[in-house]
């Protein structure tokens, strides 16, 4: 575990999470979660929980993301609140 | 906005009080908390499973012996979850009885660069792309004994080459390639692949999912490679269903549950 690392991944992760919370473009809301979670992939890599790096990798990068964009493309794109 | 300031305060009262519970936890990698180290006079799961899972199963990789065979129940009723939230995406979303969409499914001849020019340099790329993809994947599902991840993220990397040809092209051309009627029989397939390992068991009249007197069935030298040889057909079925719930997740979300066209 690096100290350092570790530091600036999570603030990159909080600043990460707020923007995709705040942005009005939907479809950069999802794009923006998808970077969250390889942030929180790379977070565990470095943690040495391989396996579960490669899920959030795979899973919550990747594929929610595209179902999210899916999802998007079938609705308005901007968010109403 | 009055909402938000309550929102946002009972947030931060939920945050503190969460970041107030994780003080009090061991340091990170700390070998003599109870988790690791087990408190006194009842030894822990952890140092059993590091001491005692080669020896009982000839598994290289801790991770898998306690995913597939300590474990075992939980890892089939994840992959019975995952089924079962394919399932009910299906029955929410999907249109049934619109018999000329199906059939354009099947009459339409196009390959990746067909008619639209603005597509040659993502067609060409992802059709040289998606046959490394699934090598990748089958490695990593093949390869789940000896190195990190095993069927979950395999079968995760092999529906997302499926998903990928239908970002390129359009859900037809995917289609064509993994049918409906063939990922649903794929999901089922592979539950019932995971359960077989568990009944087979049964048979020879040990508890549901004890691979150990598969020796026979498999033929292996001793029960210890039966263990080894079940994880992995265990991990295949897994990678069945999650291949096939995921495209599925994505085909029906994409088109509305009319599976033409997609995005």
């Amino acid at each position: 575990m690096i100290f350092a690392f570790d530091i600036i991944i999570l603030v990159f992760l909080v600043v990460a999470a707020l923007i995709s919370l705040n942005v009005k473009d939907l479809l950069s809301a999802s794009m923006i979660y998808g970077i969250y979670g390889f942030l929180i992939c790379l977070l565990w890599a470095e943690m040495g929980a391989v396996d579960v790096a490669f899920t959030e990798a795979s899973v919550g990068a990747g594929v929610s993301t595209v179902l999210f964009v899916a999802t998007v493309f079938n609705t308005r794109r901007k968010s109403s609140d | 906005m009055l909402s938000k300031v309550f929102a946002t305060i009972a947030v931060a009262i939920t945050g503190s009080i969460l970041l107030y519970g994780v003080s009090d936890f061991p340091a990170f990698g700390d070998p003599n908390s109870p988790a690791n180290a087990g408190v006194t006079g009842s030894e822990s799961v952890s140092v059993y499973c590091i001491t005692e899972s080669y020896k009982e199963t000839k598994e290289p990789k801790l991770v898998t012996s306690v995913l597939a065979d300590y474990r075992g129940y939980d890892t089939m009723f994840e992959t019975v979850v995952i089924y079962a939230a394919g399932m009910a995406i299906f029955a929410i979303l999907r249109v049934l009885g619109n018999k000329a969409e199906e059939d354009a499914i099947r009459s339409h001849e196009s390959s990746f660069t067909n008619g639209d020019h603005s597509r040659i340099i993502v067609g060409t790329t992802v059709r040289i792309v998606v046959p490394v993809i699934q090598l990748f994947a089958l490695y990593v599902v093949a390869h789940g004994h000896h190195s990190p991840v095993g069927g979950f993220q395999g079968g995760v990397i092999l529906g997302a080459s499926f998903i990928i040809i239908a970002l390129a092209e359009n859900l037809n051309a995917a289609l064509r390639r993994f049918s409906e009627q063939n990922y649903i029989r794929l999901a089922s397939i592979g539950i019932l692949v995971y359960a077989a390992f568990g009944v087979a068991a049964q048979f020879y009249g040990k508890n549901f999912l004890d691979y150990g007197v598969l020796q026979p069935l498999l033929f292996t030298d001793g029960p210890e490679m039966a263990r080894s040889h079940s994880m992995l057909g265990v991990e295949i079925g897994v990678a069945f269903t999650v291949t096939a719930i995921m495209f599925a997740i994505y085909a029906n979300l994409s088109s509305r549950g009319q599976l033409s066209k997609g995005l």
